[in-house]
This record gives C-alpha cells, sequence and structure tokens, in this order.
C-alpha cells in the first residue's frame, strides 16, 4: 500500500512519519509514535477515551486519519505534565479520585483541557455537557466534576502561573 | 492466633492510626494514580514484543448456521497475512473445543456450525492491525442458515430442535439443568394459607458490562525454553493459568503449568466481564504456539459487545404471602435462566444460579422456595456478572419489587413496610429459610437515615400535591441484603479449585514492605487499601508498603476478583499475614529488650515493656533486627503468607432511595435525587468506598434506564455498539448522595465486608419502585427494566395520559 509522508507537531516536538492514508491519528499515537498514554475504547467516537486536542481543539483521535493532521499540532496526555510539576488537571484528577481504572482518564483529562480553555469558570451542569463525549463505567463521573472544578478554580488563581501553553503549529 | 481472635470484627469508626501511618480509616490518595493521570499506565494493547504478530477474528453473520466452507485462500494473498485458522484446524489438536468455568464446552472455533451472530468462525495471523484486518474481510465463508432460536421459553417446547447435539442423546433437549433452595412443601402451604398474595412477571434483560477497555492479550510462546507468558486482561490470573494448562494436557501440547506465566498489566475496568477465558484468547495461544512469535489479538468494541460474555436474562417469576396487615409470610420464585449456547457463567460450582437464593433480602419470615432452570438459545454464552456478586441483582431486583407491590396492594407506605418486615438487629447470625447465616446488620438503622437524609415524610406530601395537579413523581426504596466474599471452602470452588484467597507479605531489613496479593485490580485500587491493612496491623506507612498482583510467577495463588471478594477474602489474607509477622516480631522484640514476651504490649506501631514506655522497639527497628540480630534457634527474615479460607460469606445491606419526575408527553425518567445509605462494615479508606459507591449506583442506574442487549426473531444483536448500547454520560448521571452506617462482620479480621458490588444491586429496584410509584394509580403494577422513554410513553398512551 502506497504511503505519504506527513510532519505534525506532538507535545511541542516535531514528528514526521511514512503512513498509509488510511491509518488513523490514535494509530499513529500509540503504535508508530509509541505514545500509548492515548486510549481506544470503541469503534463510533461515543466514549472519548481517545480524546487529544489538534490545534487546541478537542478531537477523537479514532476518528481522524493521521494524514489529516498533517502540518498540525497534537498535544496528548503525555504533553499535559512540566516535567515532575503536574497539570492542574492531573493533580485534580488524583486529589479528588477522579479515576479509578484510569482507562479514560487521558481522555477525560485533555477533554477537560480545553473545555477549562473555552470556559474558566463553568458550572456543574456545563462540566457534565463538557464531558459528555466521554464515558466512564468507574467513577460515577461526581468526582470528575469535582476534579475539574478543582482544576478550574487553580488555574483561575492569580498566583497561577499554569496556563497551558499551546505549541507551535509546525509549518 | 490471640490478637486474630481479640481484633476480628471490633468496630474501626474512626481512624487508629496516624494520618502518617494512613491505616484503615484515612482517606489515602491513590499510589496507583501517579501513572494513569500521565497517561503512562500500562494496559493490554500497550504490551508490545518484538517480532509480534497480530491475530484479528471472522465473525458469523448468522445466529445459526451451518459452515458449507472456508476460503482463505485469497486472505493468504493479503499482504502481510501470515496464516489463517479454522475450526477443522484446530480439531486436529483437539482444540476446537474449551471446557466453560461452569463445566459446560464451548467452542474456541466452530468446526461444522455456528451457535449465535458475531461467533468467532476463523482467526488472521498478519504482520500488522491493519493487514489482519485486510485479511478477515478477505475470508470467504459459505454457510447454510439454520433456524434460530432467541426466546428460551420456546427452547424448552417439547419440538424445539436440539442446539447442542454434542452433548449426547441423553441430553436431547435445550434444558441445560435444574437448581432449586428451601422448601418447597412448606412454602406451599404457607402461601395457601396467606391472607394476601401478590404475584408478578419480572424479566431481568440481558446487559453488557462495556468496560471501556475491551479484551485482549498478547501470548507469546518461546519454543526454546518452552515457556508460554500470557499478558492478558483477566480477573482472575492463576484460575487461567491452570486452565490453560489443562487444556494444554487436554490437547497433548508440552506446555506445563510452571511454564506458563499470566501477566495482567493494568486493567481497564473488568465488572465481570474479564473472568470468562473467551476464544481469542486460547486463538491467540495457539497462534503463537504454531508461529513461535507473540500472538497479539485486541477485541474492538462492537465485537465486544456481541460476543463477549452477558449478564442477567433472567425470567422471574415471583409469589409473595403476607397478612393483611403486611407481615410477610412466604416467597415462591420460578426462574428461566437464558444462558445462550453455553452455559459460561463464572459462578462456583455447586451454584448453578450463583447466590439466587438470596432472594428473602432483608426480610424476616420463614418459607421461601427458588427454582432456576438453565436453557440453552443461540446467543453468546450468559451468565457472566455485572459488577454483581453471583445473581444477586436479579435476587434483590425480584424480591424488592415485589415488597414494593405487596405494600401498594395493601395500601401501606413501603418505608413502613419494609421497616415491619425487617430481620432485626438483634436477631444476627441469621439464618434464611434458604440457608445463608447472615453475619451482621441494622437495617432500620440505615433505612430510617436514608429516610432522614431525603426528608422522606416531605417528598410524600409533595407527591401527593403534584398528582393532585397531574404531575408524575414518584419514590422508590430499596433495602438490599448483599452477599460476597466467596467463600468458605466448603460450598465454593471454581472448576474444583477452593475459592479462598492469599497474601504474602515480606518485611525488607530496612523497613520497608512487599506484599503480592491473590486478587486482582480493575481500579478498585488495591495498591492503596491493601497497603493501608498492613499498615493498620504493623504501624509501617503507607508509602512504605508495595503491593503487587497480577502475576502468576510471583503473586501466591488465588481465585482472583470478582464478586467483591478481595476484601472479604483476601483483605482477611493481608490481616492474617501481617499478624503473623507481628506474631514473629514480638519475639524478636523480646530478644532485643531483653523481656519476656507477655511482657511486651503493642502500640502505634512499636513493642514497649508494659509499664516502661521508654523501654521500645519500633517494628523498622525489629525487622532491621530480623536480618542482623535475630534470636538463636529462630529464622532469620521477616516473611509470611496466607492463604484464607473465611468461615462465612459477608453480608453488606443499605437502603436506597430514589426520587423521579417523568415527562407526561414523553414518558422520559429524570431522576432527581438518588440517597444510598450503605454498610460495608469497617472502612478500609472512605474515599475509594465512596468511588466504589458511586460508579456501582452508576452501574445500577445504567441498566435501570437505558442498557439492553435484545435480539431480534433472527438472533440479530439490536446493540452491538456504543451507538445503541447507551452507557450513562455525565449528564444523564445524577449527582448521588452517600451516607454511611458501620455494623463490622464479626468473623472478618478486620470486620470488614465488601463493597465494590452493593451499589450496582441495590440502585436498580430503587430506581424501578420509584418509576413504578409515580405510575400506580394509573393501574400499572410493574414496568420491566430499562425504563426507556418508548415503554414509558406506550404505557402512558395506553392510560389515556397525555401532554
Amino acid at each position: 500500500m502506497t504511503t505519504q509522508h506527513i510532519s505534525l507537531t506532538v507535545n511541542g516536538t516535531v514528528r514526521e512519519a511514512d503512513v498509509e492514508p488510511r491509518l488513523l491519528l490514535v494509530h499513529l499515537l500509540r503504535d508508530v509514535f509509541e505514545m500509548t498514554g492515548t486510549h481506544i475504547g470503541c469503534d463510533t467516537s461515543n466514549c472519548g477515551a481517545c480524546t487529544v486536542l489538534v490545534d487546541g481543539d478537542s478531537a477523537k483521535s479514532c476518528t481522524m486519519l493521521a494524514v489529516s493532521a498533517n502540518g498540525h499540532s497534537v498535544k496528548t496526555i503525555e504533553g499535559m505534565a512540566d516535567g515532575a510539576n503536574l497539570h492542574a488537571l492531573q493533580q485534580a484528577f488524583w486529589d479528588q479520585h477522579g479515576l479509578q481504572c484510569g482507562f479514560c482518564t487521558p481522555g477525560m483529562i485533555m477533554q477537560a483541557s480545553w473545555l477549562l480553555a473555552r470556559n474558566p469558570e463553568p458550572t456543574e451542569m456545563e462540566i457534565r455537557e463538557g464531558i459528555a463525549g466521554n464515558l466512564c463505567r468507574c467513577t460515577g463521573y461526581v468526582n470528575i466534576v469535582k476534579a475539574i472544578e478543582q482544576a478550574a478554580s487553580e488555574l483561575r488563581a492569580p498566583a497561577s502561573t499554569d496556563a497551558p501553553a499551546e505549541p507551535a503549529v509546525a509549518s | 492466633m490471640t490478637d486474630m481472635m481479640t481484633e476480628t470484627g471490633q468496630l474501626k469508626e474512626t481512624p487508629q492510626t496516624t494520618e502518617g501511618v494512613g491505616g484503615m480509616g484515612h482517606s489515602v490518595k491513590r499510589k496507583e494514580d501517579p501513572r494513569f493521570i500521565r497517561g503512562q499506565g500500562e494496559y493490554i494493547d500497550d504490551v508490545n514484543l518484538p517480532g509480534q504478530l497480530w491475530l484479528d477474528i471472522v465473525r458469523s453473520p448468522y445466529a445459526h448456521a451451518k459452515i458449507k466452507s472456508i476460503d482463505a485462500s485469497e486472505a493468504l494473498n493479503v499482504p502481510g497475512v501470515a496464516a489463517v485458522v479454522t475450526g477443522k484446524d484446530l480439531d486436529g489438536y483437539k482444540l476446537a473445543w474449551m471446557p466453560t468455568l461452569a463445566g459446560d464446552m464451548q467452542m474456541v472455533l466452530p468446526v461444522d456450525t455456528v451457535m449465535y451472530q458475531s461467533q468467532e468462525v476463523a482467526a488472521v495471523i498478519a504482520t500488522s492491525r491493519y493487514a489482519a484486518a485486510d485479511g478477515v474481510a478477505a475470508v470467504i465463508v459459505d454457510y447454510e442458515p439454520l433456524p434460530v432460536i432467541v426466546d428460551p421459553f420456546k427452547s424448552l417446547e417439547p419440538d424445539a430442535f436440539v442446539l447442542r447435539p454434542d452433548r449426547g442423546p441423553d441430553k436431547a433437549n435445550n434444558h441445560i439443568w435444574h437448581w432449586e433452595s428451601g422448601d418447597r412443601a412448606a412454602t406451599d402451604s404457607a402461601m395457601d394459607a396467606a391472607e394476601v398474595r401478590v404475584s408478578e412477571d419480572i424479566y431481568i434483560p440481558r446487559i453488557h458490562v462495556a468496560s471501556i477497555e475491551t479484551c485482549g492479550c498478547v501470548a507469546d510462546w518461546d519454543p526454546v525454553r518452552q515457556q508460554l507468558t500470557l499478558h492478558m486482561t483477566s480477573q482472575a490470573p492463576h484460575a487461567i493459568r491452570t486452565v490453560l494448562a489443562l487444556v494444554a494436557g487436554g490437547a497433548g501440547l508440552p506446555i506445563y503449568e510452571q511454564n506458563i506465566r499470566v501477566k495482567t498489566h493494568d486493567i481497564g475496568g473488568g465488572f465481570g466481564g474479564k473472568v470468562p477465558v473467551y476464544p481469542g484468547y486460547v486463538l491467540a495461544v495457539a497462534a503463537s504456539f504454531l508461529t513461535g512469535k507473540p500472538v497479539k489479538w485486541i477485541e474492538d468494541r462492537s465485537e465486544n459487545l456481541q460476543a463477549d460474555s452477558f449478564a442477567r436474562d433472567y425470567h422471574i417469576h415471583a409469589e409473595l404471602g403476607a397478612t393483611k396487615a403486611g407481615k410477610i409470610t412466604s416467597l415462591k420464585v420460578k426462574t428461566i435462566a437464558d444462558h445462550g449456547y453455553t452455559d459460561a457463567a463464572a459462578d462456583p460450582s455447586k451454584f448453578p444460579a450463583g447466590l439466587f437464593n438470596v432472594i428473602t433480602g432483608s426480610y424476616d419470615f420463614d418459607n421461601a422456595f427458588v427454582e432456576v432452570d438453565g436453557v440453552y438459545t443461540n446467543k453468546p454464552p450468559g451468565g457472566v456478572a455485572y459488577r454483581c456478586s453471583f445473581r444477586v441483582t436479579e435476587a434483590v431486583h425480584a424480591i424488592e419489587r415485589m415488597v414494593d407491590i405487596l405494600a401498594h396492594d395493601i395500601g401501606k407506605d413501603p418505608a413502613q413496610l419494609r421497616m415491619e418486615n425487617f430481620i432485626q438487629p438483634e436477631q444476627f447470625p441469621y439464618k434464611t429459610p434458604t440457608g445463608w447465616s447472615y453475619d451482621s446488620g441494622d437495617y432500620p438503622r440505615a433505612l430510617q437515615k436514608a429516610l432522614d437524609m431525603i426528608g422522606y415524610d416531605d417528598l410524600r406530601k409533595e407527591q401527593l400535591e403534584k398528582r393532585a395537579k397531574g404531575e408524575l413523581m414518584g419514590i422508590g426504596i430499596s433495602s438490599f441484603t448483599e452477599i460476597v466474599g466467596a467463600g468458605p471452602s466448603h460450598d465454593f470452588d471454581i472448576l474444583g479449585i477452593k475459592m479462598f484467597d492469599s497474601c504474602e507479605i515480606r518485611v525488607h531489613p530496612t523497613g520497608k514492605v512487599l506484599a503480592r496479593i491473590g486478587v486482582q485490580s480493575q481500579g478498585q485500587g488495591h495498591e492503596t487499601t491493601f497497603a493501608q491493612i498492613i499498615a493498620e496491623e504493623l504501624g509501617f506507612p503507607v508509602a512504605d508498603i508495595k503491593i503487587e498482583y497480577g502475576d502468576t510467577d510471583t503473586a501466591p495463588y488465588g481465585l482472583g476478583t470478582y464478586a467483591s471478594r478481595s476484601t472479604p477474602v483476601a483483605g482477611a489474607a493481608t490481616a492474617i499475614a501481617a499478624r503473623k509477622i507481628r506474631d514473629k516480631s514480638r519475639k524478636i522484640a523480646a530478644h532485643l529488650l531483653e523481656a519476656s514476651e507477655d511482657d511486651l504490649e503493642w502500640t502505634n506501631g512499636k513493642f514497649s515493656v508494659k509499664g516502661s514506655p521508654d523501654k521500645s522497639k519500633t517494628i523498622q527497628e525489629i525487622a532491621f533486627a530480623a536480618y542482623t540480630n535475630h534470636p538463636a534457634g529462630m529464622e532469620a527474615g521477616l516473611e509470611a503468607v496466607d492463604y484464607y479460607d473465611p468461615p462465612n460469606l459477608t453480608f453488606p445491606f443499605g437502603s436506597y432511595i430514589c426520587v423521579v419526575d417523568i415527562d407526561r408527553g414523553t414518558g422520559q425518567v429524570k431522576v432527581r435525587r438518588f440517597v444510598a445509605v450503605d454498610d460495608c462494615g469497617n472502612i478500609i479508606n472512605p474515599m475509594i468506598v465512596d468511588g466504589q459507591i458511586h460508579g456501582g449506583l452508576t452501574m445500577g442506574f445504567a441498566p435501570s434506564l437505558y442498557e439492553e442487549i435484545s435480539y431480534d426473531e433472527l438472533g440479530n444483536n439490536l446493540a452491538g455498539t456504543f451507538m445503541d448500547y447507551l452507557l450513562p454520560t455525565a449528564v444523564e448521571t445524577p449527582a448521588w448522595e452517600t451516607g454511611k452506617t458501620t455494623t463490622p462482620s464479626p468473623h472478618h479480621p478486620i470486620g470488614a465486608k465488601g463493597v465494590g458490588e452493593s451499589a450496582t444491586v441495590g440502585a436498580p429496584p430503587a430506581i424501578a419502585n420509584a418509576v413504578v410509584d409515580a405510575l400506580w394509580h394509573l393501574g400499572v403494577r410493574n414496568v420491566d427494566i430499562p425504563l426507556t422513554p418508548q415503554k414509558i410513553w406506550a404505557i402512558l398512551n395506553e392510560k389515556g395520559v397525555t401532554a
């Protein structure tokens, strides 16, 4: 099968690959780039375990072709922490027991980061609606909502220097 | 042993250790979370080995068909495809069939007949995920469709064709087994004498656990070392190892148990669905054996929903007898259990209908009789759990629905009727008419707390006002009794293996601890809670304790995690192993302090001489001495192992109250409030217990309103993807309100009971009771779950209720 050369930025680093046009973005990340933090939970874009940010927008990477990400900037769960310093959302999910098996967690955190970038002060219902495309089977969502509330509050705090910086789009 | 006896069952409502130690009762943040929140967990699809091949599966579009031919020639021409394996190939190795955990037989691949839609028909092995899928698309199978039975009642009719002729001429029907419990004659006469009798047919539909991670494995056969390493999604890795060894032995393959290593890694949710042995696992092992290379099989979601084991599918007929005043006297239940084409339940051997006879619930009466018949149909194998300990959800649903119907029939408040029928606290241990011995409980206290939390009396007033205005509001109660912690070995085994569980603790010289357990975490947080048990018993800080599981080469043998058995069984083993270490520590401390063992007392992680608290040795000092200065005549080191065989099950309980509002125009049910008061005995980690209850409630809510796997008359699965099988999102899921009472288990070493499944068991009847309560005045006695808008709208339409 023919391949196509692509170049994209993943968590701030330019990555290149020769891929089949049919390769899904999630398989590019997991199988080609060996970044397995992004998960696959369904075939139908319902579960959101594969959620990443593409140019800052929430995207289900199981429903996007790798070639469609050519020239764009992708952020995954692996890009959330700054070395040893957890992102406010990661810390909040830990603090609030917002995860159990952890399988939906990367997608949930990426979706929440998208939500808070657009709505820094969401109500409980806005949080619930904001993560409606991400299924969790373990937690019953109560503590996920609390975690996102905690992170929202911390990211709004004046002292916070933790504002997520989007990487530059690769040309 | 003295410690064990005195400490068993003691009430621990407040933490006995400091926050720094983090023993029982502390909401210690989870030790496993740092890897998960960074995306550094290691789930099955994250495991990749050098030279790995991929396996994908050809599945049947028909629910019942003869395989006329399988043409793999085109598939073998697909770039990257290495092999195609069919049932005939496996038959040559006597591997076309394998035993189920229930002792029935199941096909790995069919030799000639497929029995359900999406059944495995052939396996394609290729060099990549995509090439394997291409190969699957290129395999040509010629089928001859056969008649289909999806209705278990039709399956039992005398002229029904026989689905499983492999069982031989003696079993020329579709009846699998009959199981009964209780006293039929006594129950019949009590029922005849009852002043009030209520009966109802209740169907609990097929559902699927749908953990967000599907199933999969990487099978790695090393032909030189004759070693099989199976990385897999399993809730019971040791049992899998033994089954594999037996199957391999039966097939004459040189794969012996000492050379089989099952590793589970991190598991993305289990809920019972990862207990069975699915054909995909066996195919990957066979493919690795044939190719000498690692072979990976990862299910996709539609395969998971269409072919993996299902839960429930119980057709229950229940009859309750009572006095006019509402005192229950008798219960009689007849149930048809649809198991699909094979009984692949993971119930203990003696209990083909699980612990369904716990159906007398929280109520004190003398006469009960329960019978269940297992039946084959053209559906995937059913009968595993859905976050439920062996058919308890079905039992609780039936009794809680029946009690509510009785209350409504005689015009008594459902809360009052429950209070008047509860087993009272002083009656424990309580022997039920079906033979269980409930360990402890205080049912009135839990219900009263729930009534107080939700403001029950005000809600009833509001309901009357709303009803007068034509609004549909309902209040539903469920006062459930769970039965978990299988189990005592005299009654409980799976394929003959007794259901004990285990813990091995090693204390290192620097006072750090490694403990390995026979159970498994699928998200429950064992790395934290089992460390807390050891911290409680020995005083080591939780931070100094590492818990390992899920590697059969290192962990002690155990039966795994399902049916809420981790804490009741392996948790007990952990406490007892720790106490063995404490007993040895006492001897070492006596040696170090030059004191008599009897003169030492144990407090806050150290032994001190009675009356001289300054003369003491910490557990860390003792650990160092165990390797550097142990007494003459004593073995060096500080380790212990315990295989715990519980004397009884534990019986968690609770009372749940649900308030619903129903839209007259659409039939949509909105859960306005849900209060859950749980009692799981002494609590190890309150934060984790609340999390378990939140999750359990959501998995009780889901099948109550949304989830059902149904089939058309041709056996087509009507909910085979997440587009049709509706998991609740954060939008629908209520903001759960939780409360606790604490009634320790008197026989458990730390007074704990299981908790993971209580809420899944308890929630559905609270919701169903609330919906029927909202509709009772219209003449509605029962509505089967899921309570979908279509179903409710049809009822409202029939009753002439419109927007």
